[in-house]
């Protein structure tokens, strides 16, 4: 039971995380409830989709598709992100600024909210597949499956958790360092999903350039532990990174900073105009 | 816009496919684990592994080692592609099942 906790609490601490940080991120917006249970609703229905046509989606593409599927989820969300992005550097400081005014504005704009949202659903998509895929495979199997299936669920009441201790873990910073963070984190986790992208894209066969390996830290730091999961979400943290891997890397995370900047200066002009 | 876009992902997928001549090797997973548990392949090429599922229920072949994760549904066949590999052993599990089902690559 405890094995099969621990298998579906790995698969769900990338979605978990997420659905954390865009909670903090969209905290004292209105509706936003609303709007990422919409995204955990629909990744979640998409996900059963998906894992029923697991065995189509693996054949397609003479093999690859299940690759491009995932390099194509990974990618929507890293543009989902970028647009967040561009639009809370034209429009976050006043919402940092007045934290009450935060609603109307977001209300107004409805854009961050329905781009970080579909961020959401991609995440769950993405993982959910493996573990309904799991827990039925569990399911399937019969005999004492019971624990099992218990300890699963169990697993992801624990993903559950972990995405309430990221929110609460962000939110317990104070207000006006909350957007700076929330800024930070949303790139660093654009920059990873970016870098998994172009691995997977390689592994479809579509790239095979730059596939050197940088280096190997897994003797300390092993991916596949928790920490290292933990740390491949969140930052994007990869033992054996290729020399595309770290270029994607740094080149999101510079388009990143780019769109802050040049959205910028908008929204000053746009104050001075109002 | 989009259509063209996706007309260069299928010609690039085609102009990536069309050298098929990777080398080909197989592994089968029964009742959670690999046969065979070890995969000896050549060293600095492109490889494919076809690993066939022969249970009921879903696998995730794993390997940070080689890169891959892949999804194998049960009673299906899934391709992995590795490589080009440094000499060494590869390590690779099963994900759902990591306490039996285990193997290596050894490239040479």
């Amino acid at each position: 039971m405890f094995g099969a906790l621990i298998i579906v609490f790995r698969e769900v601490i990338e979605a978990g995380l997420i659905i954390g940080i865009v909670l903090a991120a969209t905290r004292g917006v209105s509706g936003r409830g609303h709007w990422v249970l919409t995204g955990v609703l629909a990744g979640t229905l998409g996900a059963g989709i998906v894992a029923l046509f697991a065995e189509a989606i693996a054949n397609a593409f003479e093999g690859a598709g299940q690759e491009l599927f995932n390099a194509s989820v990974l990618g929507a969300a890293v543009v989902m992100l970028m647009s967040h992005t561009a639009w809370m550097a034209r429009h976050g400081r006043e919402m940092a600024v007045e934290l009450a005014a935060v609603g109307a504005a977001v209300t107004g704009g409805k854009r961050p909210m329905t781009a970080l949202a579909a961020v959401v659903g991609l995440a769950v998509l993405r993982e959910g597949a493996e573990v309904v895929l799991f827990l039925y495979g569990i399911l399937a199997a019969g005999t004492s499956s019971g624990s099992l299936f218990l300890g699963g669920t169990l697993g992801l009441a624990a993903g559950a958790a972990f995405t309430a201790l990221t929110y609460y873990g962000l939110i317990s910073i104070p207000a006006r360092h909350i957007f700076t963070i929330t800024t930070v984190l949303i790139a660093l986790l654009a920059a990873g999903m970016a870098a998994q992208a172009v691995q997977y894209l390689d592994a479809a066969g579509l790239i095979n350039v730059l596939s050197g390996q940088l280096w190997d830290s897994s003797p300390w730091l092993p991916q596949d532990g928790i920490v290292g999961r933990i740390l491949h979400a969140l930052i994007g943290y990869t033992d054996r990174p290729t020399e595309l891997q770290l270029i994607t890397y740094l080149a999101i995370l510079a388009v990143m900073a780019a769109l802050t900047w040049l959205a910028a200066p908008a929204r000053r002009a746009h104050a001075r105009s109002v | 816009m989009r259509g063209s876009a996706l007309a260069v992902v299928v010609a690039a997928l085609s102009v990536a496919s069309a050298p098929a001549f990777a080398q080909e090797f197989n592994v089968t997973i029964r009742d959670h684990a690999f046969e065979p548990q070890e995969i000896r392949v050549p060293a600095g090429k492109r490889v494919s592994i076809y690993v066939s599922n022969e249970d009921a229920s879903a696998e995730e072949f794993e390997s940070p080692a080689l890169k891959v994760e892949k999804i194998i549904p049960g009673k299906s066949k899934g391709l992995v592609r590795v490589g080009p590999l440094a000499p060494g052993r590869y390590e690779f599990f099963g994900e759902f099942h990591p306490n039996t089902a285990k193997g290596v690559v050894i490239a040479e």
